[in-house]
């Protein structure tokens, strides 16, 4: 394996990584609050949460350019303070595909959520079981199947972004060129033995994503029975 | 512990599409074994709920033994956590993630985490072998026996050592057979262990077995006590 699709690799591996991460914490958070609270508006903002699935991902580039870029409030408040921007930079790479496989995370872990019995958790509260701890011990273990299945997708969903990505990273061969970019610019640029490499690397890369999600498939996880 | 005071009045109104449904009992009874007895749909239930903190009642007032647990007019409204009282559902509600064991221990172990799968508790064990259950103790309760179930379910509920034993409809997910067999189990663990119980049940045998008081009810209202059949109401 030469250099560049090895760095491409581990550069897309790391921005996935980062991703699944951040959906982790914001797609499970989110799926729970609305499994969870009546308010009014709820189904407008399920919606309003479920539309990086079906836009463009250019389109969610150019958004996340605006929200951003040096010229936003955001953007320019990062630069004073830190001296950070998102633009051409890899953690701008792992937020665009952060958000483009946020549905996928929320979605299926929402549903998660409100397939749990409450009346498990009701059981829970009488033994003298509340807040995080009920969270933890009940309704996390019977929802982590759904959760669990939603984090996979997402994971290989952000290995093959490309449009949002390109959007606000770019394609700077070593530090935000994902493989999927580097496919793109291998071609481009007429270098097919590198596209051919990189083509391969990434079917392997997919077909292992895969094996490993079957091993940790439903009937495998403690607690999937009703 | 012998004789159980319970005072109650529940006020409630639930809404469910079109449908609307008022509870509005109210009882002041004394006794070791109490029978809440009526139809599906009388309110049995959702008083059996309120007293344990499942369900905040809209007016009125829970006491138990001469704990306030709820008091609408004083906002007193104890957290199902803090009422010590034990709670057995219907279909058991046991965590179908954790084995029997961790069922039973369940409420003995505080923090994020459940106990572990095989970690030895002494009250644990001792309600393990009272109720037969050591040899499935690593079993999960979807490759128990209905029986099972139940006595896991009464485990787990007796552990923590509650003031009073709420039972929800005990024994209609059991046939007929086994039934008869857990009611004479059930008996038998309550005189032994001397600890009040409110029972619900829509079966006039479990009421003939143990209502020391008999509160019959029906669309939402208290509508007799008595131990034997109750003369419906003139409307």
């Amino acid at each position: 394996m030469n250099g560049p699709a090895a760095i491409a690799l581990l550069l897309s591996l790391k921005v996935a990584l980062a991703a699944t991460c951040i959906n982790l914490v914001l797609g499970v958070g989110a799926g729970f609050i609305l499994a969870r609270s009546r308010f009014i508006g709820r189904d407008v903002l399920d919606s309003l949460l479920t539309l990086p699935m079906v836009m463009p991902p250019t389109v969610l580039g150019y958004y996340l350019l605006v929200l951003l870029g040096r010229r936003s409030a955001l953007g320019a408040w990062l630069q004073d303070s830190f001296g950070f921007s998102f633009i051409f930079t890899w953690q701008g790479a792992a937020i665009a595909a952060a958000v483009v496989g946020f549905p996928l995370v929320f979605k299926p872990a929402r549903a998660a959520f409100e397939s749990v019995d409450g009346q498990l958790e009701q059981a829970a509260r009488v033994l003298g079981v509340s807040g995080f701890s009920l969270f933890f011990r009940v309704t996390l273990p019977l929802a982590w199947r759904g959760i669990l299945a939603g984090l996979l997708l997402a994971f290989a969903r952000a290995m093959g972004e490309f449009g949002a990505t390109l959007m606000v990273a770019g394609s700077i061969p070593g530090k935000t060129q994902t493989l999927s970019i580097a496919v793109y610019e291998a071609v481009q640029a007429g270098q097919d033995s590198l596209a051919n490499e990189l083509v391969v690397l990434t079917s392997a890369v997919c077909v292992a994503v895969l094996l490993i999600a079957g091993r940790l498939a439903p009937g495998r996880i403690n607690g999937a029975r009703p | 512990m012998s004789t159980m005071e319970l005072d109650f009045a529940i006020h409630k109104t639930l809404r469910s599409g079109q449908r609307r449904f008022t509870l509005d009992v109210d009882a002041r009874v004394s006794g070791q074994r109490i029978v809440l007895l009526g139809p599906s749909g009388a309110g049995k239930s959702v008083t059996l709920k309120a007293i344990a903190g499942l369900m905040a009642p809209d007016a009125g007032h829970i006491r138990l033994n001469g704990q306030t647990l709820f008091d609408a007019a004083s906002r007193i409204d104890l957290a199902a956590q803090q009422r010590n009282v034990a709670y057995v559902f219907q279909d058991y509600a046991l965590f179908p993630h954790l084995n029997v064991r961790q069922n039973v221990g369940f409420g003995l172990k505080r923090g994020w985490f459940n106990p572990g799968a095989g970690q030895a508790q002494a009250e644990v064990d001792y309600w393990l072998d009272a109720f037969g259950l050591a040899a499935m103790a690593h079993q999960l309760p979807a490759e128990l026996s209905g029986g099972q179930r139940q006595r896991t379910a009464l485990a787990r509920a007796l552990v923590a050592k509650p003031s009073a034993l709420l039972l929800d409809e005990p024994f209609s997910a059991l046939d007929e057979a086994l039934r008869e067999t857990m009611r004479d189990e059930l008996d038998a663990l309550q005189k032994r262990l001397r600890i009040p119980m409110v029972l619900i049940t829509h079966d006039p045998a479990d009421a003939a077995r143990f209502g020391d008081v008999v509160l019959h009810l029906r669309d939402g209202k208290v509508v007799c006590r008595t131990l034997g059949r109750c003369e419906e109401a003139a409307p």
